[in-house]
């Protein structure tokens, strides 16, 4: 069931550029259990639109089937929502993002969703490079069917239900780079300051790009012996550094040490500034981002932030070559060629 | 032996190798006999494969305009060993059998009752050519030289052909005339032209074109204005977006940028294919994938998704025989009621059943206006028969003052008037409701698509009684839809007569020549082609007026039959069952057979229906 939020708010809430506050990025109340990572996921999107001055209905979020899923009905209430078919959010979205290049397109799964059934169109999406956000509410079991592993969870991970897993973990970062992913990111759901402004610069990234976001399952899979509990998540995770997100318009204000950070420029005129923590990895370099999460996995940590950008690639539309204007805005005039090529046709054909 | 005596009424089949350029040098024969007015209808009968197998190339030639494929070879031209016992076991008592001497023909292959030519074609291309590839190529060529002495055909008609075919570049038209020469001077000089079957110019024409429904199916979306195609390839499907992407090429790019005012995607698989056309299509543009028989089954999850969420969605089925992969390079109609109930739960989908390249172009242009009135998967229903084989057809045209109906689309003027907006809320009594386009306005309109539950503002529900409402508000615009579906046309027998033959798509042309045939023989019957589903009323009012009906179909388990007894209940005794499903298209002398048989008395239908069908081969 969805229940709609109490209208009621604050009459000095901030307003972004647009005029909207954060209330008008919000969508129904979550019916995910009480503690649930997804939830912050959603908290973490609306802040971002709020924050990014997107229009509301200028955003079209997307899913397939799952609790993760279920979340696009939590956020961007003034936004066209689709809740498709198990796995198949992908080709939704490249069929809506090809109809109408406009918008921005957030595709939300879950790591049963992407992993598992999903995979195939996954991978696919990733290697046209479809301008669009993919998040996978990471939790390493299917909640809604209560519980049962994922292809996400690690080797001799255990659920509640106590039996350790039997399978090696697909890790979806890695996929996606190896896929050819332009932005490829992990964060954490109990980690606000890192996830906002890795979906800022998602949503500013022209191209695929990919955030796995590690999101805790409260009800199965958040024991001790799971690799994907808040506990461990917390204890295990290792930043590749921090990001700082500046809006185009924005004055830099703050005072960075030169030599420690990084400026990319983004699609859209916003920058992103990068501390790196962990000197190894080049993110502007596939093969560097490719052994740092090599290295980690070996290590037993889990990489978390940025991780791989490429600001220079072209995305689908760019490569498709097709027309600036969205194509559900063509009509007859530019689509019809008239019946005069029709006589030139059957002329040919007798 | 009484050698078959004919003009321009005879079928020619050609036996060749795949892969080895024959198609083209077929295809000039047919159209050079096209070119002098008289009616063709070839059919290429060809493997999987890319070299190196059998493939057949049949014509039929009729000066009555019979199209269908009518059963039983006069000429059979042979130019590949494999199959050649097969070949001229299959030709009819006073026909040709015409093949390459230069090996010897095994005696154990000779037959008194036909006439036996042997034309030296791999001799005349070995003393010609020293190019391995070109004594290949220019064999196709140099027989149908030949065969233009044989028949009478008009030697410059083919050399207007070559003309038309290479635009005119002399280094491609001369060594194709001169190998034309070769073999017409071969039959000239060495055997008796012509021969008692061949062609005589006529006008029996007209303004008629040539032409695949696969290409007129791309053209019709592309005249009816699809923007984003995504497909998988599969035979026989694959020409459809290529014949798009052609023509989109030619008329499709901005003048001023460059850029293309249309999308192709090859998809992963059909899943992702038919998942592109429902994104884009619920964004507002006018898209549509092709496939045939096991395309459709991996799309079923997604046309119940559409059909719920009712999001217009266009779909080009071209059939080919299955199950499973069955024969991916022949014809059937066997997909009926795996498109007509596709998806899980209860579903029904409305199919357009095109028996013409015309039609093909009309219906595919018609498809997204019906798709976007209707909001609901439109699945059209053509075959490897009419998609990938030239048919003769009525010339394409289009309306240029021809708007395109996009459908009930509430805009944000709409919106900022306070117009109410509910996604599934029946507000004119059609059952068909309004939708908006995702960014149409930035506080009002906006909704969530789900392909579970949901009540008529499109908020989730598990309220029975909501979703209840909401699956008999499809039923009733099931009664809608009705309303807009091609109709049925009918042909009157002019006779007194209580039984009548009902068919689809490419069953027509031999239907109607079946019903000729019995005609002669005092056996009149009406008939009536169906264009949709839903059926519309006339169809059952038209099979309660006959005394019987008989259901022409291409597949063994008479689909569309089951259809009309499970949408309008009548009794099995009402319809009765011609069928063929081994692969061939449908023959005249088969309808007309089983028809007769039952007519006959023995009309009581045998259990295994396959008892009451006969050969395409055989004669009536």
């Amino acid at each position: 069931m969805s229940y709609q939020v109490p209208k009621f708010r604050h009459p000095d809430l901030p307003l972004n550029d647009l005029g909207y506050t954060k209330a008008d990025y919000e969508g129904t109340i979550s019916t995910l259990c009480a503690g649930c990572g997804h939830d912050s996921i959603s908290g973490s999107i609306v802040r971002a639109c709020h924050e990014l001055s997107i229009e509301p209905h200028k955003i079209a979020k997307l899913s397939g089937i799952g609790c993760s899923s279920k979340t696009p009905a939590y956020f961007l209430g003034k936004s066209h929502g689709f809740n498709s078919v198990h796995g198949r959010m992908p080709s939704v979205v490249t069929g809506a993002a090809l109809a109408n290049r406009d918008l921005v397109y957030l595709g939300v799964s879950g790591d049963g969703d992407t992993a598992s059934i999903g995979m195939g169109q996954f991978t696919h999406v990733a290697r046209r490079n479809l301008n669009m956000v993919y998040i996978v509410m990471n939790n390493g079991c299917y909640g809604l069917t209560k519980g049962q592993d994922s292809a996400t969870a690690d080797r001799g991970s255990a659920s509640k239900k106590g039996d350790p897993n039997i399978y090696s973990a697909i890790d979806l970062c890695g996929t996606a780079l190896q896929m050819g992913a332009t932005f490829v990111a992990r964060s954490f759901s109990g980690d606000k300051e890192q996830l906002l402004p890795l979906i800022k610069a998602a949503m500013s990234h022209r191209g695929f790009a990919f955030i796995d976001v590690v999101s805790p399952c409260v009800t199965f899979n958040n024991n001790p012996q799971s690799t994907k509990s808040y506990e461990f998540v917390r204890e295990h995770s290792e930043a590749t550094g921090t990001i700082d997100f500046v809006p185009m318009h924005k004055e830099i204000t703050a005072q960075y040490q030169p030599g420690s950070s990084h400026e990319v420029t983004m699609h859209d005129g916003s920058s992103l500034r990068l501390y790196k923590a962990d000197e190894s990895l080049n993110p502007f370099d596939r093969r560097s981002a490719i052994t740092a999460l090599e290295d980690h996995r070996y290590s037993g940590s889990i990489l978390t932030g940025l991780i791989y950008i490429n600001e220079d690639s072209r995305d689908l539309h760019e490569v498709l070559e097709t027309s600036q204007r969205p194509l559900n805005q063509l009509d007859e005039a530019d689509l019809c060629p008239g019946n005069k090529m029709l006589i030139n046709i059957n002329a040919s054909l007798r | 032996m009484k050698r078959i005596e004919s003009i321009n009424d005879f079928v020619i089949k050609f036996a060749n190798v795949n892969g080895t350029g024959s198609a083209s040098a077929n295809n000039l024969f047919a159209k050079a006999l096209f070119r002098m007015g008289v009616p063709v209808s070839p059919k290429n009968i060809f493997p999987s494969n890319i070299q190196g197998l059998p493939t057949w190339y049949e014509v039929r030639v009729n000066d009555k305009g019979y199209l269908g494929r009518r059963g039983g070879i006069d000429i059979a031209l042979s130019v590949n060993p494999q199959s050649m016992a097969d070949d001229i076991r299959e030709v009819l008592p006073g026909g040709y059998f015409i093949y390459d001497d230069t090996k010897p023909l095994d005696l154990r292959l000779w037959r008194d009752d036909i006439t036996i030519i042997g034309l030296p074609l791999s001799r005349l291309c070995n003393e010609n050519y020293d190019d391995p590839r070109q004594r290949q190529l220019f064999k196709n060529v140099i027989y149908v030289g030949a065969l233009a002495a044989l028949l009478d055909i008009d030697f410059k008609v083919l050399t207007g052909l070559l003309e038309d075919q290479f635009k005119g570049k002399k280094n491609l038209v001369l060594p194709n005339t001169h190998a034309l020469e070769l073999g017409y001077h071969y039959a000239q000089a060495n055997i008796a032209c012509p021969l008692s079957i061949r062609v005589e110019k006529s006008d029996k024409v007209g303004d008629k074109i040539l032409l695949d429904g696969n290409t007129a199916l791309g053209l019709g979306a592309l005249y009816g204005g699809a923007t984003v195609a995504a497909w998988y390839p599969i035979t026989p499907s694959t020409s459809v977006v290529d014949a798009f992407e052609k023509y989109a090429k030619r008329v499709r790019i901005d003048p001023g940028t460059g850029r293309r005012n249309y999308a192709i995607v090859q998809a992963e698989d059909e899943l992702s294919a038919i998942g592109m056309v429902i994104g884009a299509s619920w964004n507002g543009a006018r898209s549509f994938t092709a496939t045939s028989g096991p395309g459709i089954s991996l799309m079923s999850e997604f046309l119940g998704l559409a059909y719920f969420a009712e999001i217009p969605t266009v779909l080009f089925n071209v059939q080919r025989a299955g199950p499973s992969t069955g024969m991916p390079t022949r014809t059937q109609q066997s997909d009926i009621l795996a498109c007509a109930y596709a998806s899980h739960g209860d579903t029904k989908q409305v199919l357009l059943f095109p028996s013409t390249p015309k039609e093909c172009f009309d219906f595919g242009a018609l498809s997204f206006d019906l798709a976007e009135r209707l909001q609901t998967p439109i699945i059209l229903m053509t075959d490897l028969d009419l998609g990938m084989n030239d048919n003769m057809s009525e010339p394409l045209a289009w309306d240029d003052a021809r708007k395109y109906d996009r459908g009930k689309v509430m805009t944000a003027q709409q919106l900022e008037d306070g117009m109410e907006f509910g996604r599934y809320l029946d507000v004119d009594g059609d059952a068909i409701c309004y939708r908006t386009y995702p960014g149409t306005h930035p506080t009002k309109g906006a909704f969530f698509t789900r392909g579970t539950s949901r009540n008529e503002y499109a908020v989730y529900t598990e309220k029975g009684e909501e979703y209840e409402a909401n699956m008999l508000r499809l039923l009733r615009k099931w009664d809608t839809i009705n309303e807009y579906v091609p109709a049925p046309i009918t042909v009157d027998c002019g006779r007194q007569t209580d039984t009548a033959v009902l068919y689809f798509g490419t069953s027509e042309e031999s239907s109607l020549e079946a019903l000729d045939y019995l005609a002669l023989e005092g056996i009149y019957l009406n008939a009536m082609r169906v264009r949709a589903f839903p059926f519309n009323y006339e169809v059952q009012e038209y099979i309660e007026r006959h005394k019987e009906v008989f259901v022409v179909e291409q597949n063994r388990d008479a689909q569309l039959r089951t259809l009309l007894m499970a949408e309008f209940e009548f009794g099995p005794d009402k319809l009765k069952s011609v069928l063929c499903f081994d692969g061939t298209p449908i023959s005249a002398r088969n309808i007309g057979k089983q028809i007769k048989n039952y007519l006959k008395g023995d009309n009581v239908l045998p259990l295994h229906r396959n008892v009451n069908l006969v050969r395409a081969g055989e004669s009536l």
